[in-house]
């Protein structure tokens, strides 16, 4: 490890990681190479004497999971509920003092929470670092940082791309970290969606502070022979108040093995999954699809941010 | 000559003993002004015009709070909808200070975040927000992101 990554990695010990924006592109890196590390030996003790405390407000199958993966496989203890039902909550505790109690029993809080905005307030008011596990239809670094790598790894660079964002645009709150991330690599945004889902303005903002080229569609497949990745997502039931609403766009993208035809040859599938149809499972098994290894890039990120906050 | 007589200046809204004017209000905001500030529930004499012909703005909106002198939080209330006011501060019918309200570079607990699903509109959360347009007064959430514009702000 050279001295100056010794001194990127230092900064971040101790912060919370609520929004992507929060980490500069320095830090990112500093995430991503020591994930390649963890990639090469995800076994590692270094989380002896350590608890690391997953409370989901929300249901999560990876993100759990991969966390929980990430502690064990790091020789740490965890503890935490992943149903309120079986938590104070239920009685009608607020979140600041279950985090206020929860700050008692461990070292580090993955938090998912509904309400947009919880993560950062649990930053404020406890007593240690808190890695914001989705927050509504906000922000959801950690995915955003695997993302990043999985984007790294599968084209071996950041810069220069042409990114195609498909599906829920304006609910999907992982496509606003990785479009914000993305910003900082001069990359070319595709923007696919139905109009009712289009990208919201203040992410859109971003784009444009930073001068970068973006541009809307509305059909799939004229998007996909010159994308370098085609990043899908599951419109999302739970994000609609109205059911009609819901089927009038349910199906508005479905990527199958036939629309695949005319990619670039280094073009590959991400999804943060879970997917319901958007993506045919006769893709699965094509050169393209990426979204399963993308979810085991989750752990070895995981297990970097845990390595990065906790200053192992 | 009676011509040559410059014409006497008649205040449309009177004056007042000690107190504030807030002068220069955009005309369509001086019942907003009047409402985030409570003064619906002052007690003692407040004088108010609206439409009021002005040189720099064609139409503005005056008020006039006897016996009232404001604190910082409420002087930003009334930067965020009237950004043109002026506070003019009055002791013993003369004018001790004039003074431009500006909009500061954050805004807290008294602005309501626009989102619904904001963790401040569930749980009791101080609001907070980076002003990003003192213009427009468009103002970002700390907490959920999301932006508050001027024309759907509402007040705690």
């Amino acid at each position: 490890m050279t001295s100056e990554n010794y001194k990127q990695i230092q900064t971040m010990k101790n912060r919370s990681l609520i929004s992507i924006d929060d980490f500069t592109k320095e830090e990112y890196f500093s995430v991503l190479d020591a994930a390649e590390q963890f990639e090469r030996k995800p076994v590692q003790n270094i989380l002896d004497g350590k608890v690391v405390a997953t409370l989901f407000f929300e249901p999560s199958t990876r993100t759990r999971l991969s966390f929980e993966s990430a502690v064990n496989y790091l020789g740490g203890k965890v503890i935490g509920f992943s149903d309120v039902s079986s938590s104070s909550v239920k009685k009608g505790e607020s979140l600041k003092d279950t985090i206020l109690t929860v700050c008692n029993y461990s070292d580090l809080i993955v938090l998912r929470h509904p309400r947009e905005g919880s993560a950062r307030y649990a930053s404020e008011v406890g007593t240690v670092p808190i890695v914001n596990a989705g927050d509504g239809a906000n922000q959801h670094p950690t995915q955003c940082l695997l993302d990043l790598y999985s984007i790294r790894k599968t084209q071996g660079k950041l810069d220069n791309l042409d990114i195609a964002f498909v599906g829920d645009l304006k609910y999907g709150r992982t496509v606003h970290s990785l479009v914000i991330a993305m910003t900082n690599f001069n990359c070319r945004f595709h923007l696919v969606s139905p109009p009712e889902l289009k990208l919201p303005s203040s992410v859109k903002m971003h784009i444009k502070e930073k001068n970068l080229e973006y541009y809307q569609y509305t059909d799939l497949s004229e998007v996909i022979p010159m994308a370098d990745i085609i990043y899908m997502t599951r419109i999302q039931r739970e994000r609609f108040s109205d059911p009609i609403d819901y089927e009038k766009v349910k199906n508005a993208y479905i990527l199958n093995r036939s629309l695949l035809g005319n990619t670039k040859p280094n073009m590959k599938i991400l999804h943060p999954l879970p997917r319901v149809n958007e993506i045919n499972e006769d893709v699965d098994d094509m050169p393209q699809a990426y979204y399963f290894q993308q979810a085991l890039n989750g752990l070895y990120v995981r297990q970097a941010i845990l390595k990065l906050i906790l200053g192992l | 000559m009676e011509q040559d007589k410059k014409p006497v200046k008649e205040f449309v809204v009177s004056a007042i003993e000690n107190g504030t004017v807030i002068d220069h209000i955009p005309a369509q905001s001086v019942f907003q002004v009047i409402h985030i500030l409570n003064l619906d529930k002052y007690g003692n004499q407040i004088l108010f015009g609206t439409n009021l012909d002005s040189n720099k703005y064609g139409k503005k909106g005056i008020i006039k709070v006897t016996n009232k002198y404001f604190k910082p939080v409420e002087i930003n209330k009334i930067a965020l909808v009237a950004p043109t006011a002026t506070l003019i501060i009055i002791k013993d019918f003369r004018v001790i200070e004039k003074k431009k309200v500006e909009i500061p570079d954050t805004i807290e607990t008294f602005v309501q975040c626009v989102n619904p699903n904001c963790i401040t509109n569930h749980e009791d959360v101080p609001t907070k927000f980076k002003v990003l347009d003192k213009i427009d007064s468009r103002l970002k959430c700390t907490y959920c992101e999301k932006i508050t514009e001027k024309k759907n702000m509402t007040f705690r």
